[in-house]
Order: C-alpha cells, then structure tokens, then sequence
C-alpha cells in the first residue's frame, strides 16, 4: 500500500488555479523529486500536504486513511515532517534546544516538571551523529554554518520518526560545497526507511538522491517518471513547456 | 568556482560525490571554538559586566564618603530599587518577546488606587491585594489579546493603555489620595515598609522573584518557549508553540509585577495617589535594558533585572552623596543606558 496518496488535489485562490488535479503516490521510503518552475505549484502543494492550508477539492491518504490537516501539528500526528525552506530554527537558541522546540523532555520533582537539558543535549548529539553531522547540541544557532543548520532541522524531523519528510529546496540556500553534505543527509534519511519529498529548483540534486521525479507546470502534474527513465534534458524541457507531457 | 570549461552538472557531480566532509573542514572558525564552562559563559553576559560596575562604583563611593557604606545608605539603596527591580522582571520578559510595555507606570497608579479604595472601603488586605492583582492581569490580559491576536504594535497598545489606566484611576479615586486603609491598616503598612533581618521586605520579594525568574527562564518550558518567541516567533509557531497564548501570558506576568510592586509601594508610603509610577515605565525599561534586554528580544536574564535596577539606584545615591546636582542624575542614567547598548553591540560584533 502506497504511504501517501494525493487524489485529484485542486487548489484555488480567487479566480487563481494554483493546482488542478494533481495526483501523486509516494511509496514507503520512497524518495520523489518535486519539479517546476517558479509559479507552478510546487510550493502550494508542500503546504497542503503540511497542514498550512487544504485543498479546495480532493483527498490526502495516509497509510488508505483519509486525513484532513488544519494546522501543521495534524500532519506531523500523521507522520510528516517537514524542513522548511527558511529552516524555521530560533537563532538564539542552542541546536540541542532547536532540536527539542515545542516537545521538550521533562523531568518531574513532586509537583514541578523542569526541562531536562542533559537527556535533550544528549539526544540530539545522537541524532546529529547518525547522520554525521558534527553539529555540536550545545552550540547557538547563531554561530553555525549552512550546513549545520539544514543538520538541526533534519534532526528535528526524526524525533517523532516520521514517515514522509518533505523538504523544500534544502539546498537553495547553502554554498555548493554544503550541498553534498545535505544530499548525504537525505540519503541517509532514506536509508534509514523514511519517505521523502524533496521539493527543488536543483537538478543535480533531485538526480542524485530521489527514485522519482514529478514534474509540475501550471498547476498541472505533467509527468512522473522513474528517474533512470529519464533524463535532465527531459525533465528541463518539461518543466519549460518545451515537451508538453510525458 | 565559476570554470567555464565545465557545467553547473560536472561541478555538481564532483561535490556530491566527495564522501561527506567533516564540518571540522568546512568551518574551522565555528568548530574550533571551545565549548565555554559556565563561568567564562557569565563573562560573556551582560549582567556581569554591570555588576562589576556596581562594585566599582561602590568601591570609588566608599572613599568618597563615608555615609555609603553605612547600613542605613544600603538599607534605602535597596528598598528603593526592589520597586523598579521587581517590574523589570516582567518587562524584561514582554522585551525578550521584542515586545514593550509602557503602561507599567500608569498601571501602578490605577492598581495602587484600587488597592486603597477597596480597603479604605473596610475590606481587608487579603481582598484588597487580591483586587490589586486582579487589576493588573486585566490590563496585562487587555494588552496581550491586542497585541498577539489583533497583532498591533506593542509601543501603540501599551502607550494608548498608558493613557487609558491614569485616567481610570483618576476616575475612581475622584482625584482623591487615600491614606486610610481600614482593619488592616497595620499589617498593610508593615509588609511595604518594614524588614526582616534587616532587610526591607520588598528586597525580599524582589530576591525571591529573581530566584523564581532564574529557574523559569532555565527550566521552565515557557520561559523556554517565550525567549524561542523572541528569537523568531515564526519557527516557534511551526514547531507547534501556542505564541499567541505564550504572549498574552507574558503581558499578564508584566502587569503582575507592576501590580504588585504597586501593592508594595503603597504600604511603605502609607497613602496613595492617582499619580503614583508616573514615568516610572522609563526607569523600568532603562533597568531591564541595562541589565541586559535586547529590544530585538530573545534574550533574558533574571539577574540583570535587579542588577540593572541597582544601577541606576546607585548613580542617584552616588550624585547625592558626592554632592552633585541632583539634577544631574536623569543624565547620568541615560548615559548608562546608552553605554549599556553600545557595549552589547560591540560583544555582539565581537562574537560573531
């Protein structure tokens, strides 16, 4: 059974048709690549399935189960994570603390629960140790590099251990030599049996890491493809409009 | 980078398939920095820095004169900064949110005159410190719900309450000062102006505030929470943090600061006025901005409340003593709080 199913998303704002029918199928531990142009839906669609907004017409399944998210805590309780592209992290704040933010672990004396800072810095250095990454957890924010931070927010998507990671343009905002150690970090999020979306302007990224690929144009899905059956050319002319569908 | 005898896609591959750097490589200068004990941290915060003015101050008073060190000098020192301490608690709470409240001043006039009224009415003080606080959350519940949920700007909200509270406590004290506080008249006055251990008892207050303020901000998921809302509200709603409920708290533990500083005051000067806190809100912003507030938020400390309470205490007491002008002393406060900023930023530039 398919992990996620999008049904015939349509999303419209006013007289704007932002998507229309757009049907996708994400398998376990499947990693797919989501393309298009500026303007062509890709981000509406991220936000749909995070629990930004709904759909005007059609269905989200989970796992068969028909979901409905209004705010995004639902679509993290169905299991999807998501990295945002502004990575969403509080400068001021340790990565440990990041990490933890808005689930933090509790130790209780009598009536008083208190923040257990050694067991959330201890966690986090795990997490960021799996994925390799010598993210410090005790280390501010403020003072990391690129990579790093992309680290901190792909930790914070695996406390809950989801099942569908949507990642939107991970790479768009660190220096090319960052960019391997983040294709690392979503390979190894795939080897370790979790689904990913990865949203991107990037097509060597998408290349490099995803099993699939689906275009968008218009608001329209215009082709999915596995990845060894197609080519950048291909997809390049897709996503321009030069090859109409495929 | 740019070789233009090869593609974007050549370049990409030769990145993506190096093995996985270690960060050691990538950014020497972020990992080669040692991870700091808790003392070399305090050195780095800004409360500390204050203190050492303190001491210096103290140092340079005690051999200037010979009344600052004496135990009644300390003893009035102290009371008169607790107020002002135990206020810039809670705004330094609303500032860490990159919020302001300027109503504190205004608030305290209009909790100050309810206080009075209902006791002079012949309710004890239990109702009478009960309405007083219950005066405060209102106003801080007032404040909050405008600024988290209708998103108005803090500086506009807490001016117009600024002007809304005095006018309301001019309203119910008739423009009348209150001096008699019924049956518990006493005790009333006793909790605001006497000691224990030679301590006046609103140092107390203001010292077990700091303390439960210190274990809030460290150990409390709503401190945690409120100083992660200050640092970029938006990642804390995408993480899940109710930010809209956390600030209306955060307006609500400010009034209550200032409601109960009022309470305090009152007893020690055994009357009240509609006027009492007027521009107080200044000294309480200067105090939590010198102990370290950052107007930009995300950052808190419990001890440079007081601290920087204690600051600007000092600089009056010193002037005094040292027998210059008291008039003098406005400019010597504002001249702190402008080499207080200055400084942080010039860390700030130094520790990036």
């Amino acid at each position: 059974m398919a992990l996620m199913e999008l049904d015939a998303i349509t999303k419209s704002f006013g007289a704007i048709h932002a998507l229309q029918g757009v049907n996708l199928v994400v398998g376990e531990g499947e990693a797919v690549g989501l393309m298009g142009d500026n303007g062509a839906g890709k981000s509406t669609l991220m936000k749909i399935i995070a629990g930004n907004f709904p759909p005007t017409k059609g269905a989200i399944r989970i796992e068969g189960r028909k979901v409905e998210f209004s705010k995004p805590l639902d679509a993290r309780d169905s299991g999807i994570e998501i990295v945002y592209q502004d990575l969403a992290l509080c400068d001021n704040l340790t990565a440990g603390a990041n990490v933890f933010l808005g689930r933090e672990l509790k130790k209780r004396i009598g009536p008083f629960r208190y923040l257990d800072h050694a067991t959330m810095f201890e966690r986090a250095g795990a997490l960021f140790s799996e994925l390799k990454s010598e993210t410090r957890p005790r280390d501010l924010v403020r003072q990391m590099s690129g990579g790093q931070r992309q680290a901190v927010a792909i930790a914070r998507t695996r406390l809950s251990d989801p099942k569908l990671v949507l990642m939107d343009e991970p790479t768009a905002a660190i220096s090319v030599r960052q960019v391997a150690e983040v294709l690392a970090l979503i390979k190894r999020l795939k080897d370790t049996g979790h689904a990913v979306v990865l949203v991107s302007h990037r097509m060597p990224d998408v290349f490099e890491v995803c099993d699939r690929v689906a275009v968008l144009r218009r608001g329209i899905k215009v082709a999915d493809k596995r990845i060894g059956d197609t080519s950048p050319e291909e997809i390049t002319g897709l996503i321009t409009g030069a090859i109409e569908a495929a | 980078m740019s070789d233009p005898s090869r593609t974007p896609q050549e370049v990409h591959r030769e990145t993506a398939q190096a093995p996985p750097r270690s960060h050691a490589e990538i950014d020497e200068s972020v990992t080669s920095r040692q991870e700091m004990s808790g003392w070399q941290s305090a050195l780095r915060t800004q409360p500390f820095w204050v203190f050492i003015a303190i001491i210096a101050i103290g140092i340079v008073m005690s051999l200037v004169s010979d009344v600052f060190l004496t135990e009644r000098n300390f003893f009035n020192i102290t009371r008169n900064f607790a107020f002002f301490g135990i206020m810039a608690l809670g705004m330094s709470a609303v500032i860490c949110t990159a919020g302001i409240d300027l109503s504190v001043g205004s608030l305290m006039g209009l909790s100050g005159i309810v206080t009075g009224l209902v006791m002079q009415a012949g309710f004890g003080i239990v109702p009478g410190f009960l309405a007083c606080m219950a005066t405060a959350a209102a106003v801080g519940l007032i404040n909050g719900i405008l600024i988290a949920y209708l998103r108005m700007a803090p500086f506009v909200v807490t001016l117009g309450m600024l002007a809304i509270a005095r006018s309301i406590a001019m309203v119910v004290s008739n423009n009348k000062m209150v001096y008699q506080f019924g049956p518990d008249q006493d005790l009333f006055e006793r909790i605001g102006g006497e000691s224990v251990f030679g301590v006046p008892n609103p140092v107390w207050v203001m010292l077990f505030l700091t303390l439960v303020f210190w274990w809030v901000w460290r150990y409390s998921t709503w401190g945690r929470w409120v100083i992660a809302i200050g640092g970029n509200a938006h990642a804390a709603k995408l993480a899940g943090i109710p930010v809209e409920r956390i600030t209306v708290s955060v307006y609500v533990v400010c009034s209550l600061c200032a409601g109960l500083a009022a309470f305090l005051m009152v007893g020690w000067f055994g009357s009240v006025t509609n006027g009492l806190g007027q521009t107080y809100e200044l000294n309480v912003i200067a105090a939590s901005v010198i102990g370290g507030a950052n107007l930009m938020g995300g950052v808190v400390y419990a001890f440079g409340a007081p601290i920087g309470a204690a600051l600007m205490e000092l600089i009056r007491n010193s002037l005094l003593l040292a027998g210059i002008d008291a008039l003098w002393q406005q400019f010597f406060v504002g001249l702190f709080l402008i080499l207080a900023v200055l400084l942080e930023q010039i860390r700030n530039r130094g520790g990036r």
